[in-house]
């Protein structure tokens, strides 16, 4: 007699149905599909103005879905605000730096845990034992943090003061200080030379195996995805157009065409 | 009937007032992002600058009949008025423009100035109120059940007159071109090499203006002035140009006349006393409604 | 122990204070004049939580101070005075009382401030100055409909309290409560802004996208920065109520917010020190412009020319204030502080306090 064996199949970081995302009379998505398993390091590839920033926008909360369901490990997020998307372990960098340049690094790190911090305005006023505790404790892990990314030196430096691939290292730790099981990285190589750029795949990968963290990759510079993605995801005009491993997706007829032209002109 | 018609046009000419006023604030914001508050002022000092220049045409000295000084007084006061505003923004605004300061630094500077137009006023003039001369004389119609006055009118007239001139030039001419142009990049336009400081004059020569305009308007219908009189007036010509949708001359038009309406409506109804705090209240359930303003284009930011 | 210096030092000027009301060392005029520097304090820390810490330009800052003002009024008239029948409670508890009284209108200042801070959610910078702009005209506008609490005549009697504090034991009361609440004030405020949960705000104001992924609940720190803000200011319009004795909407309008606007962007934004240090210098300035024999300096030059000028100085005063701004705008728009602390400009200061 044969057992049937109960799969319990994992919960996906992030599930995507049917994305579609009308703004007006522009659809800037459309029926977009993702399923990201734990452990996963993924791209999301595609001309300008493709509507990859958009996706993440979705994912992050910052616009509600015009159809379609999101949800970050298994919950769904509609209706949700973006720091609670941010709660349920989703966490993500920008396109453009967007760090907090009149803080100092240190506080970039311990702000980033605003949510987490677990005492209220009264107790902040009056220093409470509990209040105490809890900046020891913050304050501990965001230095434990900024050591391991070797950023420790530069605790109470200003971000604006550093050198820009400084920068762009300091807002992936900060993503990263929540403890996300997502990790949307929205063009990290973007202004990087190549120098720079070489050092944050070894960043990014590094980062991979570190920590328990699935990765979602938007980029350009084609070497640093290809180096780093598994899979990667192609849309262009909202819509997907190509996805597979590195080496399909590279030589897709479809994709040449997206970012080349039509080769028959 | 005649009620509601009389009290319509009270609301047209009160509602001209506030849309005058507002053109000039919607006006330099289009152009500038910057809400001049000093422009409540520059309306007092146009009524002002009119009391003084119809005083002194139809005065001893001169002499000339009221019709034949009214005829003068109007470019005199909008040029005099006008060179008030451009004034300003030599001296206080463009500094700072061209410092690149931070556009909140400006913005207080405006309110400063205000301020400062205000008390000199009353250090300079005094606190007794001044009596416009009549210039022109009123003539009374009746219609129906409804009572015109020929000054009611004018100002109605001025109002949409300015208004369609001001859509001409922001739309039809170069200059306008221009200054819609800045308004969406300020730093590519000296690369396309129109002159920016030479536009944002012209802007504020329209706005002061047409401000001066509607002071000497203002005070042929209501001749006594006082040194706050562009206090209220500016604060509340202002919100109804944002309620319109700043940036935009038909917002600002259609704002203005949308607060005379609410006001007299509010009086014709309540009590007085309880104008201001209708009128208030109303802008800002618009406000809350659509944050952008009824023609305004909601601004987003790229995420 | 050098550690302590600065609470020390702030001690013994308290007391100091107190001794010489007392003991009538220093008159009634410059007792007011301190009271005053204490409002202002309150009054410019407050709005640069909100307008400095924060970010956002508010214009309205005086409504907070007025509910905070008229609510304390009418409490304390029913506790104390006659206006409205009987006192309610026993003359013996004002005390107790008052200070009670005074954070009461501090908290329905606090929960009106909503009417600021929820458009602040949608809002840009300058739609936000006219809703705050027009909510200081709406609450003027409102009580000068109330014809029960005087309407625009104006509302008087807390000086009955102050008889009945006075009675009690007879020093300068008003005079201890606002140095109580002025350092009540700079210690909240300074407690809140240092912790990491109050640099919330200045994520906010920094990068509001940025703040909000990086999980800070962007409205609610918003509700709470402005309700503290309000907060402040309404215990600053009920110690004003009850010094003057008389409160009448007019001395609550966009003049008074453009007061406290002066003394935010004179220090400079975000910093605490700035807001003491220029409340202490606008006080300062506002005395020495009353003063008409210092006008009728400053102006000679041009009464030299018109001689049958006489400005007076209370007009004068206003048109130098705003200048002042003006200039300061022109030529250090970052205020005296910039976003920085006394201790951030003069590191060696900083072994003299310790905050914790």
């Amino acid at each position: 007699m044969a057992q049937t064996q109960i799969h319990t199949e994992p919960t996906p970081v992030l599930e995507v149905r049917d994305l579609t995302q009308r703004f007006g009379g522009l659809t800037a998505v459309k029926d977009f599909n993702v399923k990201l398993m734990p452990g996963e390091l993924s791209g999301l590839i595609g001309p300008n103005g493709a509507g990859k920033t958009t996706v993440f926008n979705l994912v992050s909360g910052f616009y509600q879905p015009t159809e379609g369901q999101i949800l970050v490990d298994g919950t769904p997020t509609a209706g949700l605000k973006p720091h609670k998307v941010t709660a349920l372990g989703a966490a993500r960098t920008f396109q453009n730096i967007r760090l907090w340049n009149d803080m100092t690094v240190l506080d970039n790190i311990r702000v980033a845990q605003h949510y987490q911090l677990g005492y209220s305005f009264f107790q902040a006023v009056v220093r409470s034992k509990h209040y105490q505790v809890r900046e020891e404790q913050v304050t501990k892990e965001a230095e434990e943090l900024l050591d391991v990314f070797d950023l420790k030196r530069h605790a109470e430096e200003l971000p604006k003061n550093l050198p820009y691939g400084t920068q762009r290292k300091l807002e992936i730790a900060r993503a990263l200080s929540s403890h996300p099981k997502l990790l949307l990285l929205d063009e990290p190589a973007a202004g990087l030379n190549s120098a720079d750029a070489k050092e944050l795949i070894r960043l990014i990968r590094w980062i991979h195996e570190t920590f328990d963290v699935t990765i979602w990759m938007i980029e350009h510079h084609m070497d640093v995805m290809m180096e780093l993605c598994t899979q990667i995801k192609v849309i262009d005009f909202g819509e997907t157009i190509a996805e597979g491993s590195a080496e399909h997706v590279r030589n897709h007829p479809a994709v040449m065409t997206a970012y080349l032209g039509d080769e028959n002109i | 009937m005649d009620f509601i018609i009389q009290n319509i046009l009270n609301a047209m000419q009160w509602g001209s007032f506030y849309a005058l006023i507002a053109l000039g604030y919607t006006l330099v914001y289009g152009v500038l992002r910057l809400i001049n508050f000093a422009h409540g002022d520059i309306f007092m000092v146009g009524a002002y600058i009119s009391f003084f220049v119809a005083s002194f045409l139809i005065g001893p000295i001169i002499g000339i009949s009221p019709l034949m000084a009214f005829a003068i007084t109007v470019p005199l006061t909008m040029i005099l008025t006008s060179l008030v505003g451009v004034t300003l923004e030599r001296i206080a605004y463009r500094p700072l423009r061209r410092k690149g300061a931070h556009r909140l630094y400006v913005v207080i500077t405006a309110l400063m100035a205000g301020l400062v137009l205000e008390y000199s006023n009353l250090a300079v003039l005094g606190a007794s109120r001044l009596k416009f001369p009549e210039l022109i004389e009123k003539q009374i119609w009746h219609v129906g059940g409804v009572t015109l006055t020929n000054l009611k009118v004018m100002v109605i007239v001025a109002a949409i007159v300015v208004f369609l001139f001001l859509q001409w030039v922001v739309t039809r001419t170069r200059v306008g071109m221009a200054m819609r142009a800045i308004s969406y990049d300020k730093f590519a336009i000296p690369l396309m090499g129109i002159p920016i400081d030479r536009i944002i004059v012209v802007t504020f020569v329209l706005g002061s203006g047409f401000a001066g305009l509607a002071g000497l308007l203002f005070a042929m219908s209501y001749p006594v002035l006082e040194p706050f009189m562009g206090m209220l007036i500016g604060w509340k010509a202002f919100i109804a140009a944002v309620v319109g949708g700043i940036g935009d001359i038909k917002g600002a038009f259609v704002g203005g006349f949308l607060l005379g309406f609410i006001e007299v409506g509010v009086v014709s109804v309540f009590p007085s006393s309880y104008r201001d705090l209708f009128a208030f209240t109303i802008l800002l359930l618009i406000l809350w409604v659509k944050p952008s303003g009824l023609f305004g284009i909601p601004q987003s930011t790229k995420i | 122990m050098k550690k302590y210096t600065l609470n020390i030092v702030l001690i013994i000027l308290a007391i100091g204070l107190l001794f010489a009301a007392h003991f009538r060392v220093i008159d009634g005029y410059i007792q007011i004049v301190v009271m005053t520097i204490g409002i202002n304090i309150m009054m410019s820390t407050s709005l640069n939580l909100v307008n400095g810490n924060m970010g956002e330009f508010t214009c309205g800052h005086a409504a907070f101070m007025c509910i905070g003002a008229y609510v304390s009024s009418i409490l304390s008239v029913f506790c104390f005075g006659t206006h409205f029948g009987e006192p309610l409670l026993p003359a013996a508890s004002v005390v107790i009382i008052f200070p009670i009284i005074v954070l009461i209108g501090g908290v329905v200042a606090a929960v009106s401030s909503l009417l600021v801070s929820i458009p602040s959610f949608k809002t840009r910078d300058d739609y936000l100055a006219i809703i705050s702009i027009a909510v200081n005209y709406m609450i003027i506008s409102a009580i000068q409909n109330m014809d029960f609490i005087g309407g625009s005549r104006g509302f008087q009697g807390m000086k009955d309290t102050v008889w009945a504090m006075i009675d009690i034991f007879d020093g300068p009361w008003m005079l201890f409560w606002v140095i109580n609440f002025t350092i009540f004030t700079v210690w909240v405020i300074r407690r809140f802004i240092s912790s990491t949960y109050g640099k919330g705000v200045n994520a906010i104001c920094q990068d509001e996208v940025a703040a909000e992924i990086m999980s800070v609940n962007t409205n609610k720190i918003k509700i709470i920065n402005f309700m503290l803000a309000a907060g402040l200011a309404g215990c600053a319009g009920g110690l004003y109520a009850h010094i003057v004795g008389y409160v009448n909407p007019q001395s609550f309008n966009i003049l008074k917010s453009t007061e406290a606007l002066v003394m935010v962007y004179l220090g400079g934004m975000g910093s605490l020190s700035g807001a003491i240090m220029s409340a202490i210098i606008f006080t300062g300035l506002l005395e020495v412009l009353r003063s008409q024999a210092i006008i009728d300096v400053l102006v000679s030059p041009v009464t030299f020319v018109f001689p049958d000028w006489e400005p007076s100085a209370g007009v004068i005063k206003w048109v130098m204030i705003p200048l002042l701004l003006i200039i300061v705008m022109q030529f250090r728009s970052e205020g005296i502080m910039g976003n920085r602390e006394l201790g951030d400009v003069f590191p060696k200061l900083k072994k003299f306090y310790r905050f914790k």
